[in-house]
């Protein structure tokens, strides 16, 4: 291929001087010599691929079946007759995963962009908020958040205070908010001090005034470069809503662990996994062909 | 009302210990363009963003139509409005149209209708060859056309004084001249300017009064044909000498 001289012949079409506007393009011989070899290349490559591949996972496959763990294995974890018995139960559970990550994801986004915006903003009046703010995303984003779900979903209810409530999927949310919101927060700050300095002298000098530069100029391209990262997020929000089953919230994982221990099978669980996947894996797939167009259009940006 | 659209006196400047425009006063009457010249450093950007309350001054008087607008009790939105500014690069508003961008002000500041502002953003784009581009995005644009862009996007507010801090100093050559004929036109339509630049010859083809800094003062000023052709002051000469040598005169 290399051997093809590209430079000479690089203008197809180029014989009928005065009528070329007229005339359609019609790739020429070499052009059509080079996508038959491209073809050709595609194909072997199709093959290598498909053979590389049926003869690892084949492998793999019959590696596995044939192990003597094999029959107990399935037993255990794949009994799929049991699965869709108790696959109702979980679906039910797994409701108050979804519901769960549509509220705290609401909340999480208010309460992430107050503080990215207290903590990116210099106006004097809100220094105690600043500090305040810079304190709460320290603190939170270097606990776990099962130690936050313990203390708010346990500590609470201790407290014995009137008003409070003692739900403990409420506490169980509030919990989430609580630890993705200061996450949350450091990825749009990040966001809104990559804006370039220039895009609000720009504006202001067009006379916006603070709230408006933020409104119209900055936060529109802040929120367009995290979105691959709040996304993650999102994704790893879903999973963690798992995590307040500890507090006897009747999830997806805690029906799949009364229906496991009833029957000492653990298939519910993975019954519980694979709803789980259903939503993370479309969602990571989206993220993935995000991230790469807001990576081509940065690309795009640089070279203009 | 003062004849001046904007004058300086006894404007000082400075970041920390560093000193940057020290007793700067010059007077811009109306319908004219002054010219800033100076190495790089001398604080010609620094002076023009003085001049649009981007940055706050330590001393002196800065006044626009005769109104004192370093008090510090002036509404700087306000001012800003009278003020058109274009920067050397990353004006444009990458995420909106070029009509977007354009109308932009006009509807959030002057509190224009949407088709009111479309259409005289339209007007604007036509008249300087752009209309074909409305419906672009900024990094569809060459270099020169997002120059000439911000340029419209600046009038659009009809500002009493337009700043045009080097808005050709990051373009290659063939597109410097496109950007330079929209200002001339502007030149010829009677917009007011104050402009720092690093192209001589557009400084004496638009230029009424050309003024060369140094270090953060005014060591010479005068007609272009004075300063740039026959410099009086051996710093100007140097400068000149050297710019000269660079290929750009
Ligand atoms: N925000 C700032 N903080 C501290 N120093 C600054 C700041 N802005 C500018 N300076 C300093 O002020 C001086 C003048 O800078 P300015 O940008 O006004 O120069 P200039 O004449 O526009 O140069 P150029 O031709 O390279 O654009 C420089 O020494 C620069 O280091
Ligand atoms: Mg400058």
């Amino acid at each position: 291929m290399s051997s093809l001289n590209e430079g000479a012949t690089s203008r197809p079409g180029s014989s009928g001087f005065e009528n070329r506007a007229f005339v359609a393009w019609e790739p020429s011989a070499l052009e059509l010599e080079r996508r038959a070899i491209r073809r050709k290349q595609n194909h072997r490559n199709v093959i290598i691929a498909s053979l590389s591949s049926v003869l690892v996972l084949g492998t793999l496959l019959v590696v596995a079946i044939t192990s003597p763990g094999w029959k107990s294995l399935t037993d255990t974890f794949f009994k799929w007759a049991y699965g869709f018995e108790v696959l109702p139960k979980i679906i039910l559970g797994f409701t108050t995963n979804i519901l769960l990550t549509i509220i705290a994801a609401t909340c999480v986004a208010i309460f992430g962009m107050a503080i990215a915006l207290t903590r990116t903003s210099r106006s004097p009046a809100l220094t105690p908020f600043r500090i305040l703010a810079t304190i709460y995303v320290d603190i939170f984003r270097g606990i776990p958040m099962l130690l936050i779900i313990l203390l708010v979903g346990f500590g609470i209810p201790a407290l014995r205070l009137r008003g409070l409530t003692n739900n403990v999927l409420i506490l169980g949310t509030t919990a989430v908010v609580i630890t993705y919101s200061a996450y949350v927060a450091e990825v749009l700050r990040s966001g809104i001090l990559t804006v370039h300095p220039s895009q609000r002298a720009a504006a202001r000098s067009l006379g916006l005034s603070n709230f408006q530069t933020l409104r119209h100029v900055v936060l529109p391209q802040a929120l367009r470069r995290v979105t691959p990262p709040l996304l993650n997020d999102l994704v790893s929000l879903i999973k963690d809503t798992g995590l307040v089953s500890i507090l006897g919230v009747t999830d997806a994982v805690r029906a799949a662990q009364i229906s496991s221990s009833r029957s000492f099978n653990y298939t519910p669980y993975v019954m519980a996994a694979i709803l789980f996947l259903m939503v993370t894996i479309p969602l990571t797939r989206f993220t993935d062909r995000t991230m790469r167009h807001a990576i081509e259009r940065q690309n795009a940006q640089g070279m203009a | 009302m003062s004849a001046h659209v904007l004058s300086l006196v006894g404007v000082r400047k400075s970041f920390g210990s560093e000193v940057v425009l020290e007793d700067i006063s010059f007077n811009v009457p109306v319908h004219t363009a002054t010219v800033f010249i100076g190495a790089s450093g001398s604080g010609k950007s620094t002076l023009l963003r003085c001049i649009n309350l981007l940055d706050g001054i330590d001393d002196g008087v800065i006044s626009l139509d005769g109104q004192s607008i370093s008090d510090p009790r002036v509404n700087t939105d306000e001012i800003r409005r009278k003020l058109g500014m274009v920067f050397q690069s990353f004006n444009l508003f990458p995420h909106m149209t070029v009509m977007e961008n354009v109308t932009l002000a006009p509807i959030r500041v002057q509190g224009l209708t949407k088709s009111d502002a479309e259409e005289q953003a339209a007007e604007l784009l036509k008249r300087f060859g752009l209309l074909d581009k409305a419906k672009s995005y900024p990094d569809r644009l060459s270099g020169g056309q997002q120059q000439r862009v911000a340029i419209i996007r600046s009038l659009a507010v009809r500002p009493r004084l337009l700043l045009l801090d080097e808005i050709t100093s990051a373009l290659d050559p063939v597109l410097v001249n496109e950007v330079l004929s929209t200002v001339r036109d502007l030149k010829r339509d009677g917009m007011t300017m104050v402009l720092a630049t690093h192209e001589m010859g557009f400084a004496k083809q638009v230029a009424d009064e050309v003024c060369f800094l140094h270090k953060g003062r005014i060591v010479e000023w005068g007609s272009p044909e004075q300063v740039i052709d026959s410099p009086r002051d051996p710093r100007t000469q140097d400068f000149l000498k050297r710019v000269h040598e660079a290929g750009r005169l």
